[in-house]
């Protein structure tokens, strides 16, 4: 099938998705107590938008500069475990660890320490992104093809040089396509944390409406949280094929 | 030739001294390489003394195994010696008195820059160009870069990634990359392995003529006793694993050598004779 093909077909999937979901809610005469049909949760999103709008912000910014430290830390540790074959078998098993932890269950340590609010809402959507960066990175570095370094290695090249030059843009397909698998994820932490201990953002909002049976305004914030995390997605997967275009062979990037 | 008077059966003695040291490129004086230890080492080259003049083009054949990429290694310093010593330009290999080109087999191309930017690789690592690449890297030096490409006909690929050629394109490319920091030693490991006879012939003229230009040292290990001949002011032969020299010759025939040489009868006795050398060792 053609591209454009798949695209009217994936169109007509999610339009098709909520037409039966409203009919089936007017057939068998739904309580919009229980489940909203689709026009309803619009017409609430579109009355509602200017009181979801700051909430809106808020997640996105917790989400965003968690994120954006969740990188910072991932790359860096990354780096350390993927450059040295020592790190890695040493500091492996303890990540793992780490990473099988249920993130919901740093929030009440997280508001512990630092109380409810937007902190605890950053550290979240940071340690749920930690994970797959620093895997990816160091997945990336450590599997670099030695004949490569070698090339760099014969030009008399230190060991940064080789790092700047082949490793770093070798791992870029494997950062990019945690990138795309990480912010979903701190998207989801920032949100988790919201709804546990914050009176501010989308997940607050959703836990606000559905202890006061709001259901349409509950699937309101549903349907942008499902957005934001569809923009983010969207926003690295352009990013990826823009930097990494190399590794799938797009011959747009190829013309200079 | 010259070349004929750097044989080794020179006396290590004599060679030990600096100033003997520093009139010669290449210096291996009973240099071995063993992978492992106790009964599972492996001995990838046995002791071996070879001594480069500089300018002098010595190709390197024998055996699969026998320990040709392992002395390309040890003098490009990517292996210490586990025995002996590793001289280059009068200094220990790893201090890197001499600007070294290498080829590998696999065009080793990195996949993620253009033709072009791999090229220019060298040029953003190795002194003293270094120091001019951020300023010269859209001018002079790209200049020199598409120069060298025209020199090997692939000036209208430079815009293109590694996939995007063919495999004798990239070995072009790969040769341009050993060349264009004007290396002083050339390390060629197999370079043409992988091409069909014709582009290899054609290789062949585009490397003799880049070498006659600047007659830098060149240490090529090959399969191909014709390559060998054809380029070389000295071959050497060597045995099965544990490798060491078993036959060192000069090739005094005229530089630049035509590509018809390689079918004339003196030339193809000369490799009968490599290749019945080789075949002996084997068994």
């Amino acid at each position: 099938m053609s591209n454009l093909r798949i695209r009217i077909c994936s169109a007509a999937l999610i339009f098709g998705f909520f037409a039966m979901w409203e009919v089936l809610c007017l057939w068998l005469q739904v309580s919009d107590l229980l489940l909203p049909r689709p026009t309803e949760i619009a017409a609430t999103l579109w009355t509602r938008f200017p009181v979801l709008w700051p909430h809106i912000l808020q997640t996105l910014y917790s989400t965003l500069t968690g994120f954006g430290l969740g990188v910072i830390i991932g790359v860096t540790l990354g780096v350390l475990i993927g450059t040295s074959r020592l790190a890695y078998g040493v500091a492996y098993p303890l990540l793992v660890g780490f990473s099988s932890i249920p993130k919901v269950a740093v929030v009440p340590i997280f508001v512990l320490w630092f109380g409810s609010g937007t902190t605890p809402a950053i550290l979240t959507a940071m340690v749920i992104c930690v994970f797959p960066i620093v895997v990816n990175i160091a997945t990336g570095l450590a599997t670099t093809e030695p004949e490569l370094e070698d090339v760099l290695k014969t030009l008399g090249a230190s060991r940064s040089e080789i790092l700047w030059n082949v490793g770093l843009p070798r791992a870029m397909p494997y950062f990019f396509a945690s990138l795309k698998v990480a912010v979903t994820l701190s998207f989801v932490g920032a949100v988790l944390s919201e709804t546990v201990a914050s009176n501010r953002g989308i997940g607050n909002v959703m836990m606000t409406a559905s202890s006061n049976f709001q259901t349409s305004l509950l699937f309101a914030g549903l349907f942008v949280l499902a957005a934001m995390g569809v923009a983010l997605y969207a926003v690295f997967s352009f990013l990826e094929a823009r930097v990494t275009g190399w590794a799938t062979r797009k011959t747009d990037i190829a013309v200079t | 030739m010259q070349m004929s008077a750097a044989p080794s059966t020179v006396p290590p003695a004599q060679a030990s001294t600096a100033q003997a040291s520093a009139a010669r490129a290449v210096e291996l004086d009973r240099a071995s390489v063993v992978f492992g230890r106790g009964a599972g080492a492996v001995t990838a080259l046995a002791p071996t003394t070879l001594r480069i003049g500089h300018g002098a083009f010595v190709a390197l054949v024998g055996p699969s195994g026998c320990g040709k990429s392992t002395i390309l290694k040890l003098v490009s310093s990517l292996l210490r010696p586990s025995d002996g010593s590793v001289v280059v330009g009068g200094r220990e290999a790893s201090v890197r008195a001499l600007r070294i080109g290498m080829a590998f087999q696999n065009p080793t191309l990195l996949p993620w820059l253009t033709i072009e930017r791999n090229v220019m690789l060298p040029l953003k690592i190795v002194p003293p160009f270094r120091h001019d690449f951020r300023r010269e890297r859209t001018r002079a030096f790209r200049d020199r870069v598409h120069a060298l490409l025209a020199r090997v006909g692939l000036q209208d690929f430079a815009g293109h990634y590694p996939w995007q050629l063919s495999g004798g394109m990239l070995q072009r490319a790969n040769l341009c990359r050993a060349l264009i920091h004007e290396p002083d030693l050339l390390l060629l490991d197999e370079p043409f392995g992988a091409l069909d006879q014709f582009t290899r012939e054609e290789l062949w003229q585009d490397l003799q003529a880049l070498y006659l230009e600047r007659r830098p040292t060149v240490l090529l290990v090959t399969h191909d006793l014709r390559e060998a001949g054809y380029l070389a002011t000295r071959i050497c032969v060597m045995s099965p694993r544990p490798g060491r020299i078993i036959s060192d010759r000069p090739i005094d025939l005229p530089q630049p050598r035509d590509i018809d040489l390689i079918y004339r009868p003196d030339f193809v006795e000369m490799t009968q004779s490599l290749r019945e050398l080789i075949a002996q060792v084997r068994k």
